[in-house]
């Protein structure tokens, strides 16, 4: 009844499964896909193209090959599509996308990167940054990069810079992958001294045990502060940021909490509005019960 | 079809019909086990009979056509479809009629539609649907959601009855997807299905309908509770072992910066 799918339209089913893998489970989709498809050409090709947008978008962590430290993949670190920047070093990483490891290690050259003058405040914040981090993600990772004006070398510029945190935990034991993601953009602006701050935070849960059930939460926000030294800017941008987590992590709860009785109840009641067990025994009653509704017009 | 339906056990629930046809098209070999093992968001018709509206599945399928519980009849008209005998016929539209009220006082709106068939044990299987939106613009009294749709399957299996006892065989799914939505917290979105089963060996005296709803009642209620206490609650868990919440950060950390 089908018709033989092409090439092409395989290629583009498995990149879909494979950019839609929850946090943490792309490995096992992969493995999944490849067999469905039964064409190790076509899935190559798919995992390929897959690998890299799902590394990015998820900010995965991984190893530097001399296990001196991590690195996080993602679009801003990204120097071509295999070689990512990992400031805090200076170094840049060989990252073998599907395998998702770091393969190889050189120090970065110096059009990679910023000038003394950015750098000076790209590793004030990025100190800041770890400090809270530390504090706030038991298994957090963060690193700052500059995505425009690197290369200004005094005051008069504008500039951009971005804080990325990632989170992640992976218990496939325990039927159970999450990750929590921010991106915060923060807009260095010379002419008017303030510096502009917006963020996005993606959290995701999947739980699996017989079933399969899944969060999806995002939150944007913005606010500003005033530009001022390195080190001072760094301390009013990370208390910025802590404090919009912090809001949202009470917002997340609240939504849970609201769940039970407010927001769940508006799919189905725990109870009938007659607050007893339907009365499957009594047809009489239910005679009744459908006359009154028919009278009442509430039936459908 | 073992890793297909890995698949569908890690793809975001809210993705299930692009999954499935995708996995439809690419294992046209397993589509019969594909359509009966993998649950998906039902859908509706409007009955022209009655200007009721009922509920779309396999079990009232016949060709391109679905029979309506309403009017008996095929939409589109087909020739020769497929009926249930006529004493079915009539526990069919009781169970309609009586589903129809368990619904309104569970679910406060929503669609239901029930589906009996002979089987080949000289038993009959019933087919019990549920479907709601639940978002504000829908049947959401509350209007607490953005978006929001519960779509239930009970398929329950009735063995022949011997000595006053009748087996019964009931697998239940749920499938659902809610979200809230506004400017200080941002899109929040869970969804998720599950499926479960329940056997009992019942006395007929009061009536093959009294034993279903009582198994539907309990099994739905078992399902609505564990999605909300278990599953819910792992992913919540989640969520604060990525990034505790801030009493337990304070106790940690007594002087922490102000905000």
């Amino acid at each position: 009844m089908a018709e033989e799918l092409t090439d092409k339209q395989k290629i583009e089913i498995a990149k879909w499964f494979l950019i839609n893998s929850p946090p943490g489970e792309i490995q096992y989709v992969a493995k999944d896909i490849r067999s469905v498809l039964k064409d190790d050409n076509a899935y190559e090709t798919a995992a390929s193209e897959s690998f890299p947008l799902y590394n990015k978008s998820h900010l995965i962590c991984l190893q530097l090959p001399d296990r001196s430290g991590d690195v996080l993949v993602t679009s801003f670190s990204e120097i071509d599509e295999n070689e990512y920047l990992d400031p805090r070093t200076a170094q840049v990483v060989k990252v073998d996308h599907v395998k998702q490891v770091c393969t190889e290690m050189r120090p970065a050259n110096d059009e990679e990167l910023p000038s003394p003058y950015i750098e000076e405040y790209r590793c004030a914040l990025d100190a800041e940054s770890i400090k809270y981090i530390s504090e706030a993600y038991p298994k957090g990772f963060t690193s700052v990069y500059c995505v425009s004006g690197k290369d200004v070398e005094e005051p008069g510029s504008d500039f951009e810079l971005v804080i990325v945190i990632s989170a992640a935990r992976h218990s496939p034991q325990n039927f159970c992958n999450g990750s929590w993601r921010s991106i915060w953009n923060i807009e260095f602006k010379d002419d008017l001294q303030m510096v502009e701050v917006s963020g996005r935070m993606q959290v995701g849960a999947h739980y699996f045990e017989e079933g399969n059930v899944q969060l999806d939460a995002k939150h944007e926000c913005r606010d500003s502060t005033i530009f001022q030294s390195p080190d001072d800017c760094a301390i009013s941008l990370i208390n910025i940021i802590c404090h919009h987590e912090t809001e949202y992590l009470t917002s997340l709860q609240a939504s849970y909490s609201n769940l039970p009785d407010t927001t769940f109840k508006d799919l189905r009641r725990k109870l009938p509005v007659t607050r007893t067990l339907f009365p499957w025994h009594n047809t009489m009653q239910f005679s009744l019960t459908r006359d009154i509704t028919r009278e009442l017009g509430i039936g459908k | 079809m073992e890793a297909a339906m890995g698949l569908m056990r890690r793809i975001p629930p809210k993705l299930t019909e692009t999954a499935l046809s995708a996995l439809l098209s690419l294992l046209p070999d397993h589509s019969s086990d594909l359509l009966s093992q993998v649950d998906q968001p039902l859908q509706v018709l409007c009955d022209v009979d009655c200007g009721k509206e009922f509920i779309l599945c396999e079990y009232n399928r016949d060709a391109d056509s679905y029979r309506s519980p309403w009017s008996n009849k095929y939409h589109p008209p087909l020739e020769d479809g497929l009926h249930p005998s006529a004493d079915l016929r009539k526990l069919e539209i009781e169970a309609n009629d009586i589903f129809a009220i368990y619904r309104d006082q569970y679910y406060e709106g929503g669609i239901s539609s029930v589906y009996m068939w002979e089987d080949e044990n000289e038993g009959f299987v019933g087919c019990f649907l549920i479907k709601k939106d639940g978002s504000k613009s829908g049947h959401g009294r509350r209007g607490n959601l953005q978006e929001g749709a519960w779509d239930a399957i009970h398929v329950i299996e009735v063995g022949p009855e011997e000595e006053g006892i009748a087996h019964y065989c009931l697998t239940s799914t749920v499938m659902l997807s809610m979200t809230t939505k506004d400017e200080s917290s941002g899109t929040f979105n869970l969804s998720g299905s599950i499926r479960r089963q329940m056997s009992m060996d019942l006395s007929v005296a009061e009536g093959h309908l009294c034993n279903m709803g009582r198994m539907i009642e309990e099994l739905e209620g078992k399902l609505r509770n564990s999605l909300d206490q278990v599953y819910f609650g792992k992913t919540k868990e989640m969520v604060c072992t990525l990034r505790p919440p801030s009493e337990l950060l304070q106790m940690r950390l007594p002087d922490s910066r102000d905000v």
